[in-house]
């Protein structure tokens, strides 16, 4: 089996552009991983496109513009894993010797205000429980029983993410914010103030992925390319009443893997590493609460320790584990086909040592992370 | 006149009960009913209805209207634990999270939701905190 190597990322800025396409965002990305790839129409065989809200052919559309068609397309939906998805896709190809060279891209135009998603049925939007936020509430609650969380901790996950994307150019908000301000934005649900939720947005993000034991046409990382050493997706096993499949019962236990660790654990034995082999993470933090229970579910800390590993600063720029140097989803918006490709575009930047103030300091193995309806949990592990 | 929001979901009677099911074959309660276990993917798992009372096992409070709601805010969401071994998530009749806390005795309610344009009441399930000690 080949390794895969990833020869050339792009990214449209996360935020809201009106009058800006989703098809026009596509192109930005997908022309600026092209053009670090070194390569252009005929160098690739096959494209793989990340979206949820982006309509029938999105990826024929971004690809039809830049004159590249021919090959096959796809479009592949997985909710806030959508990416993920899409690069479990396009490596499993090129792993198999099907391909040398795959696109993978995502671009998503969310629309504004609460997502309103067509996972739920009718009866459950005029009952009043299908309040994403509200389930965002439920679990925060959870974890700030079992864990020892507070409304301080909540807010000073938000703190830290919004200084680390003030350095992020293609953020949606690169404003720092205090624990004060957090916390006197209006509550959303409890315990989830407004500042503790991530924005639905617009943005895209593309990756050019390559059989890594052919020579790449790209000058710039034809030495030390990055590897993708994992991508996985997986989705729930039932019982979790929270669980991002989002049921309306489950089972009175806690025993019940989420997820994230079933996708976590598949990536971490994939690449041949574990946690304690990460420098760096881009973890799914659509609210606070929930980078605090990612830690948690990829077994960056013991479970209920995540508290006592943002007190530690160890998930701050300059810790031990720098988590979300991008500024997470709480800075640059979520748009959800986009998300986690963007996530890799950072963390493949990272590992080549192009982020300026934002630099984790001789990081070599990243972790990305998204999870979502379905459920869906994406893990992909970079290396370098 | 009233209607429920959903047929086949809760019954509304006295008192009023969560229409679920319970596998043969690994004894797990379901709802809502389903053609097969989540758990074990055994088939026509049997009817049970569920009535509780049950405990508060996490809740919080709606203060904007979702897409799709036509009701009043703010409305409480939570997830009960019933005896069968089921936790459900439904509406709250109290709105104001600081007003509740974990472990407390919830009983199942019928609520009115708001009134549709043949002037029906449109009602769902609901859990209030126990007026009987329990």
């Amino acid at each position: 089996m080949s390794a895969v190597a990833v020869t050339g990322v792009g990214i449209h800025p996360f935020g809201r552009f009106d009058g800006v396409s989703t098809t026009d965002m596509g192109v930005v990305a997908v022309r600026a991983a092209l053009r670090e790839a070194g390569i252009g129409k005929g160098g690739f065989q096959a494209a793989f496109c990340g979206t949820a809200y982006g309509g029938v052919a999105t990826g024929h559309k971004v690809l039809s513009r830049l004159g590249m068609t021919g090959m096959p397309i796809v479009d592949v939906e997985a909710g806030c894993a959508s990416g993920s998805a899409a690069l479990m896709l396009a490596a499993a190809a090129i792993r198999a010797g099907q391909y040398d060279t795959v696109v993978v891209f995502g671009t998503e135009k969310m629309p504004k205000g609460i997502i309103r998603s067509s996972f739920f049925e009718p009866w459950q939007e005029e009952a009043g429980l299908a309040s994403t936020p509200a389930f965002f509430g439920l679990r925060a609650q959870r974890l700030c029983l079992t864990s020892g969380i507070t409304k301080d901790h909540l807010a000073r996950v938000v703190v830290k993410n919004r200084r680390h994307g003030a350095a992020n150019p293609d953020a949606m908000y690169q404003k720092e914010t205090t624990v004060e301000e957090v916390l006197g934005s209006r509550v959303v649900c409890e315990p989830l103030h407004l500042f503790m939720l991530c924005s639905p947005n617009e943005g895209a993000a593309a990756v050019v992925l390559r059989r890594a034991d052919l020579p790449s046409p790209a000058a710039a990382t034809a030495s030390a390319p990055v590897t993708l050493a994992a991508a996985v997706l997986r989705s729930h096993i039932p019982g979790p009443v929270l669980s991002e499949s989002t049921p309306l019962a489950g089972l009175c236990r806690d025993d019940i893997p989420a997820p994230t660790t079933l996708s976590a654990t598949a990536a971490y034995e994939e690449a041949g590493l574990g946690p304690a082999d990460l420098h760096v993470v881009e973890c799914q933090d659509t609210d606070a609460a929930r980078e605090l229970g990612s830690c948690e579910e990829l077994g960056l800390c013991e479970p209920g320790g995540s508290a006592a590993l943002l007190s530690s600063g160890a998930t701050a720029l300059g810790g031990r584990l720098p988590v979300n140097p991008s500024g997470g989803l709480l800075s640059k918006g979520e748009p959800l086909g986009a998300s986690a490709l963007g996530q890799v575009v950072e963390l493949v930047r990272q590992l080549r040592g192009e982020c300026g103030p934002r630099q984790v300091e001789g990081a070599r193995v990243a972790l990305s992370h998204t999870v979502g309806r379905g459920a869906n949990a994406g893990v992909v592990i970079l290396t370098r | 006149m009233h209607v429920l929001v959903r047929e086949g979901l809760f019954a509304d009677g006295h008192p009023p009960a969560l229409l679920g099911s319970r596998c043969a074959n690994c004894g797990n309660v379901l709802f809502p009913r389903a053609d097969a276990c989540p758990y074990c993917a055994t088939e026509d798992p049997d009817p049970v209805e569920l009535s509780g009372p049950g405990t508060l096992w996490a809740w919080t409070a709606v203060t904007a209207p979702p897409p799709g709601y036509q009701g009043a805010v703010p409305y409480g969401v939570g997830v009960v634990e019933l005896p069968e071994g089921v936790r459900v998530i439904a509406r709250l009749t109290e709105s104001d999270p600081a007003a509740l806390e974990a472990g407390q005795p919830m009983e199942l309610r019928i609520e009115t939701l708001h009134r549709d344009g043949d002037g029906n009441d449109v009602v769902t399930y609901a859990f209030a905190p126990s007026q009987t000690p329990s």
